[in-house]
């Protein structure tokens, strides 16, 4: 794999039993372009990422990540955090796995960031959808990912939350690998140097 | 090595959190094992003795295990926290011994109140049998949360997580009983200590692959 290729699937497969999600998948993604994953549901999207982040493991064809585990931030559906916990517990909990260098002023920056700093203390259970949804950005960002892999990112956010996610996404591409997952490609035609179509 | 051992800490120490949060959990334990003693005291014909009332005591905490690792993987399957923690750079048997640590911390809990309370309804219980409930409850923790792991990945937990853990406890009450009952404890301690280290080796070498695809 050349050095700037982040990301190659030869031929990926991924079947649930007899049901087979994705079929011959290829493509290659170097350092600092965007991808942008589209399909209608059950076309695969969110196989094909937990795949790309180790989550899954392919059923058939080859698939090569460069950047290691610590360094791929994932967005999922869900937010991979604790209900009992409040954001800056989750966020302080995730950055010590994460070996965060700064941990407290990256989490303060982070929170402010995506508006949650006033509810930092609040436990995440009591948070909206769109709240969770923010803190989720907040760890998937934690560690300063040189991967990115977001799965429909800006599901449940408001007007304000989205264009928030537009920001940074504008900023992190062309510096950062980024895989996003979307109903709404148009969204990100600006940034997207690839588009990876799935069909059902 | 010291950066796995904070992992580690920072983890049970999170669990604790929740627990001390929430209070899902030991409550439930205290309550069980208190209200099966005193079922069994009520239960045990008189005239039973004190080695049929020492078996009851591990059916006691075996249960009280199983009732305690049955919502050990709980919060890691809300919001799906258990892949935010697969996905993080530590070395992924860090979370099982983080979840050991802070299940034996409830277990222990419960213990330090079941104990006392079976020495009020059955008998006395002597320094053996106490090393005895000490090293099974670390193999109960370490072979537990394993198997937890593992039914909280497959549906109908409720039954998987019964049908993989009672057959390995089998083992660590037959220890227990042992060190309780009988003339020559050592013998059962040293099984006990055994069967910790093989089975907490065999757990942490396979948890990779538990929460691995």
């Amino acid at each position: 794999m050349a050095e700037t290729v982040v990301l190659r699937a030869d031929g990926l497969e991924k079947r649930y039993g007899a049901r087979r999600v994705l079929r011959g998948l290829s493509f290659s993604l170097e350092r600092g372009e965007t991808a942008v994953v589209t399909g209608a549901n059950g076309s695969g999207k969110t196989s094909l990422l937990r795949l790309l982040v180790g989550l899954a493991a392919p059923s058939g064809g080859a698939l090569s990540v460069a950047s290691p585990r610590g360094r791929i931030g994932f967005l999922g559906h869900e937010p991979l955090v604790y209900r009992e916990l409040t954001a800056l517990e989750n966020l302080d909990l995730f950055g010590r796995l994460y070996r965060v260098g700064e941990r407290r002023e990256r989490i303060g920056m982070l929170l402010e960031r995506f508006g949650l700093w006033d509810a930092r203390n609040e436990r995440v259970g009591e948070y909206s959808r769109g709240m969770s949804q923010r803190l989720a950005l907040c760890r998937t960002l934690l560690h300063d990912p040189d991967l990115l892999v977001l799965d429909e990112p800006h599901t449940a956010l408001d007007t304000e939350g989205a264009a928030l996610v537009d920001a940074e996404l504008a900023t992190l591409s062309g510096e950062r690998t980024i895989v996003v997952a979307t109903h709404e490609p148009q969204r990100l035609s600006a940034l997207a140097t690839t588009t990876i179509a799935l069909g059902r | 090595m010291s950066g796995y051992f904070s992992d580690v800490a920072a983890l049970a120490r999170k669990d604790l959190r929740l627990e001390l949060r929430a209070r899902d959990t030991l409550p439930a334990m205290l309550l069980f094992v208190l209200s099966t003693l005193v079922v069994f005291h009520f239960a045990l014909p008189s005239e039973s003795g004190d080695q049929a009332a020492y078996g009851l005591l591990w059916v006691a905490l075996v249960f009280t295990a199983l009732l305690g690792l049955g919502r050990a993987w709980v919060p890691e399957q809300e919001e799906g926290a258990l892949d935010g923690l697969v996905l993080a750079p530590c070395d992924r048997s860090a979370i099982w011994l983080g979840k050991s640590l802070a299940t034996l911390a409830f277990l222990v809990a419960a213990e330090a109140v079941a104990l006392p309370a079976f020495a009020l309804l059955f008998a006395a219980l002597d320094l053996a049998a106490i090393a005895g409930v000490a090293l099974a409850s670390i193999g109960i923790c370490t072979v537990g949360s394993l198997v937890a792991a593992m039914a909280a990945a497959s549906r109908g937990r409720e039954v998987i997580l019964p049908l993989l853990f009672l057959p390995l406890a089998i083992p660590l009450v037959v220890g227990g009983v042992g060190s309780s009952v009988s003339a020559d404890p050592g013998t059962y301690l040293a099984f006990l200590g055994l069967y910790d280290a093989v089975f907490a080796i065999l757990s942490w070498a396979a948890f990779e692959y538990v929460v691995t695809e």
